[in-house]
């Protein structure tokens, strides 16, 4: 049997507009998670958010997807003038896969929520490319945890929508899935604007266009470190070990700590 | 090189589940052999076992007859019951409002006894069969509404978010996910109902009917006929548990995924 797999190709359709994010606030019961928030997204650009636990991180994302109820407010607006609802697709920690349905209709369960009729062979060729084929019939249940995650990129990128946000989307996953998962992602949503919720400085390093650290209560956004080259890249680049050393030290890793990664890289 | 077959634990655990109801029967009846024996019980107040058999096989006619009146019953009863739980839960699940008006109602609708009530339902809807589905029906309807509407109300929040990304009518998240999500909820309900419709049943039966094995035994226990009463009490636990199997196999097979039925019974 010949490998039909066809490698990973970047999104189909790049996206145009930026996203310009200003003074966002959200509480909860009456506490300020955070507030005269403000955040960029170049159009087409990747763009990590990362924070130590519970600081907010995830609420911010949800914020960009109209899912965080209650105190809320704050600007989003985009370059070309159109509401940013209805243009994103949201990717989470866990899979989301729902246990009845088989691979290829959870692929599609967009289109069957919004009642049309699913274009299979734009399904079966995501499959392919996050390298499903020969488990689009399978249930969820009988997968393993990378293949769920991947089963669960191809639904994102089956909607084919212009702004991906994804919360922590690998960080369930064994190191050597990881890195592949954070490879085929970088390639299948080049030339979508990405924004990813991240534990790992490192898989920042590899991925984002634009790195922020968010941190404090009320949570602030640090200025993003802008790592060198196309993702995904070296984790072993000296460069690169440098800015994890810097973005340890905004996550206030102690300064031995974040001095022994930087003199690694050296 | 072939090793001499050896018993290995999972044999002797398989050989065990076959064996052990039969262990439980065969004491369970050699119990009841040895208290009539011991204790000299004169027929009229304990037949044997044998004189259960007898008449097992001498007045099959009759009990088949009987019996199809609380299979029946108890069938119809089940069905309307679980369907009338499953109309309550879904509204309940989806209008807070109805949930605020309709669970004080449901819940004291259970401070009721509902034995009490056979009389007036007899009184009502006749010695016929209506009286005893309507006894079988009020009796699940409670723990059916109870289970499909939490399962209902507990959707993973994630998939919930997620369908809101890809834009889902409110109908077609009930159709697609909430639903289907909940039915294993139902499932654990609709068990409980099939074991205890079956006494909704025979409670009818005994407060008025011309029909039935609860008739039957009352009739039997008023002419001291001991041992035809046994034989409806047989009977209707044979039934009772052959409908649970079919019903637990039934849903199984028709809810691969959930949760209890994904470890493999050994």
């Amino acid at each position: 049997m010949t490998d039909t797999t066809p490698k990973p190709t970047a999104a189909p359709n790049p996206t145009q507009f930026d996203i310009d994010l200003r003074s966002a606030r959200v509480a909860f019961g009456g506490v300020d998670i955070f507030h005269d928030l403000d955040l960029g997204l170049p159009a087409g650009s990747f763009t990590c958010l990362l924070g130590p636990s519970g600081v907010g991180k995830s609420t911010l994302l949800r914020f960009l997807a109209d899912l965080v109820e209650g105190d809320v407010s704050g600007n989003i607006t985009c370059s070309d003038g159109v509401p940013l609802k209805g243009r994103i697709a949201y990717m989470a920690q866990q899979d989301l896969l729902l246990p009845w349905r088989t691979v290829r209709e959870n692929v599609e369960l967009g289109a069957s929520l919004r009642g049309q009729r699913p274009d299979h062979d734009k399904a079966d060729r995501l499959i392919a490319e996050v390298g499903l084929s020969n488990a689009a019939h399978l249930h969820p249940a009988e997968l393993s945890g990378g293949m769920k995650q991947r089963a669960a990129l191809a639904r994102t990128l089956m909607e084919d929508r212009p702004v991906v946000l994804m919360d922590e989307p690998f960080s369930a996953l064994d190191p050597v899935n990881r890195l592949r998962l954070q490879e085929l992602a970088a390639q299948v949503l080049r030339g979508k604007t990405v924004l990813l919720v991240t534990h790992d400085p490192l898989e920042a390093l590899r991925l984002g266009d634009f790195v922020h650290v968010l941190r404090g209560s009320p949570a602030h956004l640090q200025d993003a470190i802008t790592p060198t080259g196309h993702s995904p890249r070296d984790i072993t680049d000296a460069d690169i070990l440098r800015q994890q050393a810097e973005l340890l030290r905004q996550l206030g890793a102690n300064e031995t700590a974040a001095a022994a990664v930087s003199e690694n890289a050296q | 090189m072939s090793t001499p077959a050896k018993r290995t634990p999972l044999s002797e655990r398989r050989l065990l589940k076959i064996a052990r109801p039969i262990i439980i029967i065969v004491a369970l009846i050699a119990t009841w052999q040895l208290t009539v024996t011991l204790t000299g019980a004169p027929k009229y107040m304990l037949p044997t076992p044998v004189d259960v058999w007898h008449t097992l096989i001498t007045r099959y006619a009759v009990l088949f007859d009987h019996a199809r009146y609380t299979i029946a019953e108890t069938v119809i009863g089940l069905f309307a019951g679980a369907t009338l739980g499953a109309l309550a839960a879904i509204p309940m699940a989806l209008f807070t409002p109805v949930r605020f008006w309709l669970m004080p109602i449901l819940l004291v609708s259970q401070a009721i006894p509902f034995f009490a009530l056979a009389p007036l339902l007899v009184l009502w809807l006749g010695f016929g069969l209506a009286s005893k589905i309507a006894m079988a029906a009020l009796i699940i309807f409670f723990p059916v509404t109870v289970a499909f509407f939490d399962g209902l109300a507990r959707t993973e929040p994630g998939w919930l978010d997620l369908a809101r990304t890809m834009g889902a009518s409110r109908w077609r998240l009930l159709t697609h996910i909430r639903l289907p999500a909940a039915l294993p909820a139902f499932a654990s309900g609709f068990r409980v109902a099939t074991a205890v419709a079956p006494i909704g049943a025979v409670i009818g039966e005994w407060v008025g009917s011309s029909h039935g094995l609860g008739y039957l035994m009352l009739h039997a226990n008023a002419r001291v006929q001991i041992d035809m009463v046994f034989a409806c009490l047989l009977i209707l636990c044979a039934f009772s548990i052959t409908q649970y199997f079919i019903v637990d196999r039934v849903l199984r097979a028709a809810l691969p995924w959930q949760p209890d039925s994904l470890t493999p019974v050994r």
